[in-house]
């Protein structure tokens, strides 16, 4: 596995799963939104880290273009055959993800601990 | 903008260019508006997602990314509601005819859920002028 310094995401290992942390508390702007999901896939496709979890209890706020990013990232994990979840997913953000029905789409998981348990 | 007696406490008509960090700035002022109100978190979440959709919207979208075009922002605000307008140069669109982003078919689309989620988190949505004028409008919840 090739090791990869990121701007947007702080990684680190937890046996055979990639904790992933976001940097930044709001994920908005259109530059940044971008870099964040060039970040991610290169965990998978130039990474090939196969078993992620995405930790989002530091984030206040996400935009649809955010989840748009998650889309493409959940597709090109499947594709890999690896497995994504995500954690830490606080109320507002949680909501977006049950209105947009995107909880269907994704694992997702109260907290670090159980999405670790979960894989 | 609305033509009724509320007595707003803040308000803001802006025209800027084309540019989703001038926006935001506005964005930041209007949110800063009711965090001195003392909303709650859910509800300038919630309008801070709408909002930010819809600047996307006008943006991308309504002025196809052309820096030559311009947003009109127009925000009031007083204790109990905040009204929001935004409008662009593009041709418009008609809000009935997007698909539904939760169908099962569209869900692994990237894109597609802005009006969606205005819808949810804001007490009224409203298009205008063939879609280029969005009409947002959250009452607070006492």
């Amino acid at each position: 596995m090739t090791m990869t310094a990121y701007r947007h995401l702080e990684v680190s290992q937890v046996g055979d799963v990639s904790v992933v942390r976001f940097l930044d508390r709001k994920i908005v702007e259109d530059v940044n939104i971008q870099e964040l999901g060039q970040e991610m896939f290169r965990l998978v496709e130039a990474d090939g880290r196969e078993r992620l979890l995405l930790d989002f209890s530091t984030v206040d706020f996400l935009s649809s273009a955010a989840l748009g990013k998650l889309i493409t990232l959940d597709k090109k994990m499947k594709a890999h055959g690896g497995a994504l979840k995500l954690a830490g997913i606080r109320p507002e953000i949680y909501e977006v993800f049950a209105i947009t029905k995107l909880n269907r789409l994704f694992d997702i998981r109260r907290d670090e601990a159980e999405a670790l348990a979960a894989f | 903008m609305p033509t009724s007696n509320q007595n707003w406490t803040w308000q803001c008509d802006r025209v800027i260019a084309n540019d989703a960090v001038l926006g935001r700035r506005l964005l930041d002022d209007l949110l800063g508006q009711l965090e001195t109100l003392h909303w709650s978190r859910r509800e300038i979440f919630g309008v801070h997602l709408a909002v930010d959709e819809a600047l996307v919207n006008a943006i991308h979208h309504g002025n196809a990314d052309d820096t030559a075009k311009r947003v009109q922002f127009s925000a009031r605000v007083c204790p109990t509601k905040v009204h929001i307008e935004i409008v662009d140069e593009g041709p418009g669109f008609d809000p009935d005819r997007l698909p539904d982003p939760t169908a099962p078919e569209r869900l692994g689309c990237p894109g597609g859920r802005g009006v969606l989620l205005m819808r949810a988190f804001m007490s009224h949505v409203e298009f205008r002028d063939r879609g280029s004028r969005v009409v947002l409008e959250k009452e607070r919840s006492m």
